[in-house]
């Protein structure tokens, strides 16, 4: 059984009714997704800006609500939970978040945010044990134990990244959803925090979803990655084979824009044109048509189903071959 | 305790003399005691904070003074009652009445220090009502949002849209009315007079409350959509915990500079009602009817200085003890403040 199974998974939002008065008023930020983590896996999901990957992992974790669709956690529905058990079950998985300087409340030292985490789930027997426990927590994610008394303004952004992640793992998790955990800080210490998630999954087994909009950084830490344009799935499949060989004309472009150190690469860079279409408002057939090079007239009126094309590899496009049959 | 902090400041701080580097020795310090340590480095905090206390204290111990034992040890004139009447008028300041003495020849001092007393509670009493209504009112409204935001939020905008003074005088009357006889039967006559103290209150509790609920609804409502509170969630915080440990420690330090606004405009309402002869009645009096009644004595012959001067010079030194107070204690529980400065 997989630890985290997402089936059809849609999230609306209302889109402001005075603005936009003519429209459908529905942004339809995650559209039929689906997806499995396995336990101790790291599942990557990539797409440019804009596209629901945020969306989708608060859908996941129910901090925003699913307009429909269900997420089995463990072999049980979070859609259907009600509130308390909603947050028992919380203490499971929990999130990594994009921005460390407003994650964190400013009032309150390192030690009582990661202290916060124990005291909601009841994960200490008295206040020596809190302490201690706190201090192996700072010391695990390299921060030293008397940091415990010092405010969030007191620390530097990867520091305070640092806090973010000793908070999400106080609580003993089994799935951390990361959603773009590296992305407000700069490339050294990016390394840094990324070596940090991957030994601390070495050690606890804990399976991420791993949220970025860099390829190179996804590319290093995950197993399977899922790639996504306007709110569906374009690809999905394992790393490797993706970034090695992308089926989909838009996992193909993306992939030609990550920088490559060569300076004699002969790599051909596609280059888009126009901007994503308003999720308000997609586009007929594939989302993806008014952007791809290799559009037909099919894409136009037919919406592409994600097909399996290889072992675990699958891909929504009608210009990609299916397996012969047989 | 103080030594005991100053020993851990420096032992942690090689630069103690450079107190705006909270870093280094708020390292080994708890909240409480680093929020403490920024308190004393605020000196206009600490001598009103100082001031105020020796003040409370001393208004509440003047009744003391007039008892037989003690009375003895005192110089006499700290000893008036302050509705004893004598023949001496209009004594100017001296060794017998330090501050003079009124129309009545009653003593200035005993009458400032009586009516500081009142006018002391009854901002504290205005002043813990809308810290308490106002504070959850505009919490919830803020923080559930939609629908029920709404609704309080017209609620207190009809409040509002009622001039309040008219809104407080017909509180004060139909009260009155209401609840007088009540008072005498179940208590006793004399507690019924004292009950014009209790609805006094009343009508300025109920018009006090409505400016800190929307300060608080606006704070409420910003730091509902910052991510530590969606972070708080995610972990599986209660709604309940997120509003008393996250949100109402945020909006600390604007309720704390807006409660100190409020005390003294709520003294100066209640001497308002005074003059209209709704709060405080002679011979009690409040600092705010003491001033409108030296303010009475002026004429162009001769110049009573002293009957305003006191009054109003000890209001106004309550009033700034209390702001200077009220910015201490807002910097002081801000753990940020001290890099901002």
């Amino acid at each position: 059984m997989s630890l985290l199974e997402v089936c059809n998974l849609k999230v609306r939002f209302q889109a402001d009714r005075r603005r936009l008065r003519r429209s459908s008023g529905c942004v339809r930020a995650v559209d039929d997704v689906s997806f499995a983590i396995e336990p101790g896996e790291t599942l990557g999901l990539v797409g440019e800006s804009g596209c629901g990957k945020t969306s989708l992992a608060r859908a996941v974790i129910r901090l925003i609500e699913p307009a429909s669709g269900s997420v089995w956690f463990e072999g049980e529905e979070l859609t259907r939970l009600d509130a308390a058990a909603l947050r028992s079950r919380r203490r499971k998985f929990q999130m990594i978040f994009q921005d460390p300087y407003t994650t964190l409340d400013p009032l309150m030292t390192a030690g009582e945010a990661i202290g916060e985490a124990l005291d909601v789930h009841q994960l200490c027997q008295g206040e020596e044990d809190r302490r201690r426990q706190i201090e192996v927590l700072l010391s695990e994610v390299g921060l030293d134990p008397e940091h415990a008394r010092r405010y969030p303004h007191e620390f530097s952004g990867g520091q305070r990244q640092r806090i973010g992640i000793a908070r999400a793992l106080a609580v003993r998790p089994k799935l951390v959803v990361c959603d773009e955990p590296v992305s407000a800080l700069d490339v050294s210490v990016q390394a840094q925090i990324i070596n940090l998630l991957r030994e601390l999954q070495r050690s606890l087994g804990i399976a991420y979803l791993f949220i970025t909009h860099d390829l190179a950084v996804v590319e290093h830490i995950s197993q399977r990655i899922l790639v996504m344009y306007l709110g569906r799935v374009m690809e999905a499949g394992e790393a490797k084979l993706i970034c090695r060989s992308p089926k989909h004309p838009y996992t193909q472009a993306l992939l030609s824009a990550v920088p490559v150190l060569d300076p004699d690469s002969k790599r051909q860079r596609i280059i888009l044109p126009g901007e994503p279409p308003s999720p308000i408002d997609p586009p007929s057939g594939c989302p993806f048509h008014p952007r791809c090079p290799l559009a037909e007239a099919r894409c136009r009126e037919q919406t592409p189903a994600l097909r399996e094309i290889g072992a675990g590899h699958q891909v929504a496009c009608h210009l990609v071959a299916p397996p012969p049959m047989g | 305790m103080r030594s005991n902090l100053e020993r851990k400041r420096l032992r942690n701080a090689p630069t103690a003399g450079i107190v705006g580097g909270t870093a280094a020795w708020a390292l080994s310090l708890s909240p409480a005691e680093a929020a403490w340590l920024r308190f004393k480095q605020n000196r206009a905090a600490c001598i009103g904070g100082l001031f105020l206390l020796l003040t409370v204290s001393f208004v509440i111990l003047w009744p003391v003074f007039r008892a037989p034992g003690i009375a003895n040890w005192l110089p006499p004139s700290v000893t008036y009652a302050p509705t004893a009447l004598s023949n001496l008028q209009f004594a100017a300041p001296a060794a017998g009445h330090w501050f003079g003495t009124d129309v009545h020849g009653r003593d200035l001092l005993s009458r400032v220090v009586y009516g500081a007393r009142i006018s002391l509670l009854v901002g504290l009493v205005g002043a813990g009502v809308s810290l308490v209504i106002g504070v959850l009112w505009g919490a919830v409204a803020g923080y559930v949002g939609g629908r029920c935001d709404q609704i309080m939020m017209r609620a207190v905008d009809v409040l509002y849209s009622l001039p309040s003074i008219v809104f407080v005088i017909v509180m004060i009357t139909t009260l009155e009315e209401l609840f007088k006889g009540w008072l005498a039967k179940v208590f006793s006559p004399e507690f019924a007079a004292m009950g014009r103290m209790l609805f006094l209150f009343a009508g300025l509790g109920s018009v006090s409350w409505l400016t800190m609920a929307r300060i608080v609804r606006g704070q409420v409502l910003s730091l509902r959509n910052q991510n530590f509170v969606l972070a708080s969630l995610a972990l599986g915080a209660s709604h309940r915990r997120i509003i008393f440990r996250h949100i109402l420690p945020n909006v600390g330090g604007v309720v704390i500079v807006y409660l100190t606004l409020t005390v003294p405009s709520i003294v100066l309402y209640e001497s308002f009602l005074s003059y209209l002869g709704l709060g405080i009645q002679p011979p009690q009096a409040s600092l705010g009817s003491l001033i409108a009644e030296g303010a009475s004595q002026i004429n162009p012959i001769r110049i009573y200085w002293w009957l305003i001067a006191f009054p109003g010079g000890f209001l106004a030194a309550l009033l700034l003890a209390l702001n200077f107070l009220g910015d201490g204690l807002r910097d002081a529980l801000d753990p940020r403040a001290a890099e901002r400065r």
